[in-house]
């Protein structure tokens, strides 16, 4: 599929062989849903079936209509507009869906409908998770990966047609994932839920992005490799490593939507922690602080702080990381001594976290004015303040001690949240922000007064949220441990879910404020795309000519 | 291969090694001679696309 560039104007290599692939595919799902006995796995067969056809003849429609060309001395860009859509699209539904489970929890006899078991929180609850880190995450870091390789190594994406291969083969294992869990097939290991035939469907994506990253690197023009792409291409080996790891199974068979894991009692613990937390270290942190080493400069427009500090904080951050999933297994079955382990690589991950936070910060000094006059900015350094706070607290919670409070508690939750909603979310935002206007080539975005409000809703969202969780995680974690003078337990279960009840409530209003403040950016983004820019704010641009009123739809396009 | 030797490598490849490794990149980072070469490459999402 990689194949080589022909010179400009060339058909875009690997198109034909793709057909091809994409026929055998169709006659192999249909094969596989006319003999499975499975009707969930049946379901999933036709849904591969359906977007291998539409492929398949999107592809042969457009090479004999003449489309599929490419010019090498052009950067690709559609298949990051389309990744930046994506990831508005599942962001939107990942946050609602958390708003749902949110209010389930809270009012749970009216957002409980026991005839639709599908709706039941414990299939919305994975669906949220893989939406928003997965389908809203995963979407974001493909696409500013996209941009950022090229851009920095001044070299057009490798492999003609596969960046789009990986685009829509991603979006496929979403909607796989997504139906999947409301279905009933998972796996029940946390962030790896997907089934065995959508695990081997993502490795085969997700070799291809690889191998379009590094073909990228490869023809790059610049001879040094920005410190951005080591962030990014450790992001993606170190999840396909994970995600072959973790995912090996043995299915009941090739016709079954089941499988059962190659590992068994404590190992199995261990490998989905090494698993789950290297996720979190190198989905939610590296790919992202990729996105912090190139976003935050050049908005800046002012280089990192410190180059030498950014190779020290991606080696540190490579060589502990990896260490510190057994934290997840305080109290178990799990030696001692690799808890301690665990806990030890926790707590040495402060100073990774906090260096590259200081990088990412003191890139502003001499400009935090912009902290005032840029929202967008101030979104990017939000970020890396709750980045600063999640990795302080995290460490924290990590010691066995703490681990004894807060595991199982709330607490879990809003440590969670404060990573995802301020750092991942935030930073996600702010580089969409200023990707907007330099993909679709306008000038400004559509509104920068409802960058402000997107800023201030949501911050008072994450703000409610957590506290929120502190607050009922400690409270249900001092519940659980407290006993009688005769030494009985002093609370029922139930009575610890009842004392939750007014914090649940916040934390969906926060869930809901947040969600609020992303659909006012889907606002502003589709305005900006169409090449409006806001009536009260025209005169505030003073280098466009005739700029007196709004801005005729789609003639912006300053080229 | 067996238990003994595989941990005892793996032990000393977790320790020894990746440490030296570590220390070998900071060296790297810090050689007065590599300070222009990161110096330009600081500024490389600056340029112009």
């Amino acid at each position: 599929m990689a194949a080589i560039d022909g010179p400009k104007g060339t058909p875009t290599s690997g198109a034909g062989l793709l057909a091809g692939l994409l026929g055998i595919g169709v006659f192999l799902t249909i094969f596989m849903a006319s003999r499975t006995p499975d009707p969930r796995f049946m379901v999933h067969a036709y849904i591969f079936m359906a977007a291998f056809t539409v492929a398949l003849a999107v592809l042969v429609i457009g090479i004999s209509a003449g489309r599929f060309v490419q010019s090498d001395d052009k950067y690709e860009d559609g298949v990051i507009r389309a990744g930046v859509i994506a990831s508005l699209f599942w962001g939107v539904v990942g946050m609602l869906v958390g708003v749902v489970i949110a209010s389930q929890l809270s009012w749970p006899n009216l957002f409980y409908f026991p005839e639709f078991g599908w709706l039941n929180f414990g299939r919305l609850r994975p669906l949220h998770t893989s939406a928003v880190i997965f389908a809203f995450g995963g979407n974001v870091l493909i696409a500013t990966s996209f941009y950022v390789v090229q851009r920095t190594c001044k070299a057009r994406l490798a492999g003609g047609i596969a960046p789009w291969v990986v685009f829509w083969g991603y979006q496929l294992f979403i909607v796989l994932a997504a139906t999947g869990y409301l279905m009933g097939v998972t796996q029940s290991r946390e962030y790896a839920e997907p089934e065995w035939y959508v695990d081997i469907w993502l490795t085969v994506v997700w070799v291809t992005y690889l191998l379009v990253f590094l073909g990228t690197i490869w023809k790059r023009k610049e001879p040094h490799i920005y410190v951005a792409n080591w962030f990014y291409l450790a992001f993606i080996v170190t999840v396909a490593m994970l995600h072959i790891v973790n995912n090996l199974a043995v299915p009941v068979s090739p016709l079954s939507s089941r499988s059962y894991s190659l590992f068994s009692g404590v190992q199995d613990a261990l490998v989905q922690w090494w698993y789950g937390h290297n996720a979190v270290g190198f989905f939610l942190t590296a790919g992202f602080l990729a996105i912090m080493y190139y976003f935050i400069p050049k908005r800046a427009e002012r280089p990192v702080y410190s180059y030498r500090l950014s190779i020290v904080h991606f080696w540190a951050l490579i060589f502990i990381y990896i260490w510190a999933g057994p934290h997840h297994l305080h109290y178990t079955a799990l030696p001692q001594w690799a808890q301690t382990l665990g806990m030890t690589f926790s707590i040495m991950l402060w100073m990774p976290s906090w260096g590259g936070m200081i990088n990412g910060l003191m890139t502003l000094s001499g400009a935090w004015d912009k902290l005032r006059t840029d929202a967008v900015m101030r979104m990017l350094i939000a970020s890396l303040a709750f980045y600063g706070m999640s990795t302080f607290e995290g460490p924290v919670m990590s010691v066995r001690a703490v681990n004894a409070l807060s595991h199982y508690t709330d607490w879990t939750i809003g440590h969670v949240h404060s990573g995802a909603l301020g750092w991942v979310g935030f930073v996600s935002f702010g580089a969409i922000y200023c990707l907007v206007p330099w993909l679709w080539k306008r000038p400004r975005l559509y509104s920068d007064r409802l960058v402000e409000w997107h800023f201030w809703i949501s911050t008072t969202g994450i703000l409610l949220y957590i506290a929120a969780m502190w607050v009922s995680g400690i409270m249900e974690g001092l519940m659980w441990r407290e006993y009688t003078s005769e030494g009985f337990l002093a609370y029922s279960f139930v009575q610890t879910v009842e004392a939750k009840h007014v914090a649940n409530m916040i934390r969906a209003l926060g869930g809901l404020l947040y969600l609020s403040g992303t659909l006012i950016m889907v606002y502003n983004v589709w305005r900006t795309i169409r090449g409006d820019v806001a009536a009260l704010e025209t005169n505030a641009i003073l280098v466009q000519p005739a700029a007196s009123g709004p801005v005729p739809t789609g003639t912006v396009a300053a080229e | 291969m067996t238990y003994e030797t595989l941990s005892k490598i793996v032990q000393q490849g977790g320790t020894v090694y990746f440490s030296l490794l570590f220390l070998m990149v900071c060296v790297y980072a810090f050689w007065p001679r590599n300070k222009e070469t990161f110096d330009r490459a600081a500024r490389l999402p600056l340029d112009e696309d």
